[in-house]
């Protein structure tokens, strides 16, 4: 995709969500924070599974430890943001050990061994009762300011998130560890060899991969104010934001972005009107994609210039 | 001074197999080597052995003084050890020049990919694939593969460049193209072990060659001397033919 063209979508896309509050609609803000929310984590996934090509279901556990790290040192009364912070580093040095463990499978071994980290994850939060007040879940102290400031604060927090990845993205892209990295990812074996040091990349993909997501838990977690296991170690969250990306175009700088965006808002206005059949409408979705959309939408529309 | 590459009793077992037996090699800076030996003998385990790709199970591996038995491949490649595959393994969707700006980059002494792109178009013009430089690396032919192979190595800066078949496949005046390039690549100062079964190749360039047979080093010496030793005629041959050859040379060649 030329250049020129990615950055007036990235530019369109932030614009479009920070404008939310114009609409002077909670609802809408609402759905722009989901975005943004969903953005983040399309972003930190896009790291490990379109550059490096290793297919993580981890999201959800990057999510649910950042959720939780949040959480429980903003009731220990750090400061806010401060605790995202916290939440975040906690975050990139589980996924520094953890990836560095997971790492070594590969293929379908890899996403099945990610998988299980969600499940752990969430086994810990549900059994630490003492700590993570277990399957009854956990309050956070509420923001004060009222609904109205609320709102729009987490969603300029969820933006902020966002455009730290994005810049993450870029910085990554244009360097020695996205040139390795897609080495990794067309063939490991041959990166090795070139001099690519394929372990510690990989696991500066999964840092990656999991530092946003963290943050963008332990947002999430201040903004809902209230978590409990099953939501914040969610497989469906942990399905759906590989989805989002392959739907964008993984690899690629806008490509997570445009993805996120576009199943959320098709989540908003299409299936909240089929709730029974949501996860089916998911899953028809994912199989569209292997079969039709290979390089998801910006591969779409290279093809279509192509052709014109 | 110590020589590039030292082998002593390396050995290398897969379950119950012996790849590589009990090697003893020295390589000095410079030297152009053959390495021969029948299907199966060792000769691509040996390789890896010295890359990294593989550990030996017991003996060391020396590289300009240090011991790099444990290393790891990438770390090979950092050292100077560059490799071409007999397999050829490219990164098939990136293009042609990306695939060698990707040696250049982890190996060689590129600090940005911008410094890459230029120092991988001079290795890819070397190899006569200029032309093909943005194209993707998955459409090209079997020989220009063997020579993004070769573009690829160079661009790693190697000392020792370790060539698996690198003509294996080609005709014979592509044959002949390669031959030029390997030795203009000995003249920059690089020393080069050869893995071939081309006895053209090996005796046109090779100052010494090694026969490995059964994972053991069995012949050692310049190349008439080895060709010629009945212990690498019955390696290749097996017992009978190599007693008939050595009664009557001329008549079991023509056999």
């Amino acid at each position: 995709m030329a250049s020129h063209w990615r950055r007036i979508g990235i530019g369109l896309w932030l614009l479009g969500v920070a404008a939310a509050p114009l609409s002077g609609d909670n609802y809408v803000i609402k759905i722009a924070t989901f975005v943004a929310f969903y953005g983040a984590l399309a972003l930190s996934w896009n790291f490990i599974g379109g550059y490096a090509g290793y297919p993580s279901f981890a999201t959800a556990a990057f999510v649910g430890l950042g959720s939780y790290a949040g959480a429980l040192c903003q009731n220990a009364g750090v400061p806010m943001v401060l605790s995202w912070g916290l939440a975040a580093g906690v975050t990139a040095i589980a996924a520094a050990a953890l990836g560095f463990v997971v790492l070594r499978l590969r293929g379908h071994y890899f996403a099945i061994g990610s998988i299980a980290l969600v499940e752990i994850l969430s086994l810990i939060a549900s059994w630490w009762s003492g700590l993570t007040g277990g399957g009854e879940g956990l309050n956070v102290t509420i923001l004060p300011g009222g609904p109205v400031f609320i709102a729009r604060f987490f969603l300029y927090a969820m933006l902020a998130i966002v455009v730290l990845a994005l810049v993450a993205t870029v910085l990554v892209e244009r360097g020695r560890l996205g040139f390795g990295l897609r080495c990794i990812a067309q063939n490991e074996d041959a990166a090795e060899m070139v001099g690519v040091p394929t372990t510690l990349y990989k696991v500066l993909a999964f840092v990656l991969s999991g530092v946003f997501c963290g943050a963008a838990g332990a947002a999430y977690a201040s903004w809902v104010a209230y978590i409990a296991p099953t939501d914040a170690f969610s497989i469906l969250l942990t399905v759906k934001v590989p989805v989002m990306v392959l739907l964008g175009g993984p690899g690629t700088v806008f490509g997570p972005l445009l993805g996120s965006s576009a199943l959320v808002l098709l989540e908003e206005t299409v299936w909240a009107r089929f709730l029974e059949f949501h996860q089916a409408i998911l899953g028809a979705v994912i199989v569209a994609l292997i079969f039709f959309l290979p390089g998801g939408l910006l591969g779409l529309a290279g093809r279509v210039r192509k052709s014109a | 001074m110590s020589a590039l590459l030292e082998l002593t009793g390396v050995s290398k077992r897969f379950g119950g197999i012996d790849a590589v037996r009990g090697v003893d090699l020295r390589v000095e800076r410079g030297e152009i080597i053959g390495l021969i030996g029948p299907n199966g003998a060792g000769k691509t385990t040996l390789v890896n052995l010295i890359t990294g790709v593989h550990r030996a199970t017991a003996g060391t591996v020396r590289f300009e003084g240090a011991d790099v038995t444990a290393q790891r491949p990438h770390e090979a490649a950092r050292r100077g050890l560059a490799r071409t595959f007999q397999i050829v393994q490219p990164f098939p969707q990136m293009t042609v020049l990306e695939n060698v700006m990707a040696g250049s980059l982890f190996a060689g002494a590129s600090a940005t990919p911008a410094i890459a792109r230029e120092d991988a178009m001079q290795h890819l013009e070397r190899v006569g694939l200029g032309a093909q430089a943005h194209r993707p690396a998955a459409i090209l032919t079997l020989p220009s593969r063997k020579r993004l192979e070769l573009a690829k190595s160079l661009a790693m800066k190697p000392r020792l460049l370790l060539l698996d078949e690198v003509n294996a496949g080609l005709n014979t005046s592509e044959i002949d193209g390669a031959l030029e390039l390997i030795r203009s690549i000995a003249a920059d100062g690089v020393t080069i072990i050869l893995i071939e079964h081309l006895m053209k190749v090996v005796l046109s360039l090779s100052q010494r060659v090694l026969v490995l047979h059964q994972g053991a080093l069995i012949a050692d010496g310049p190349p008439r001397a080895v060709v010629d030793d009945p212990r690498v005629v019955e390696a290749y041959l097996g017992a009978r033919f190599a007693a008939r050859f050595a009664q009557h040379p001329t008549e079991a060649s023509r056999a």
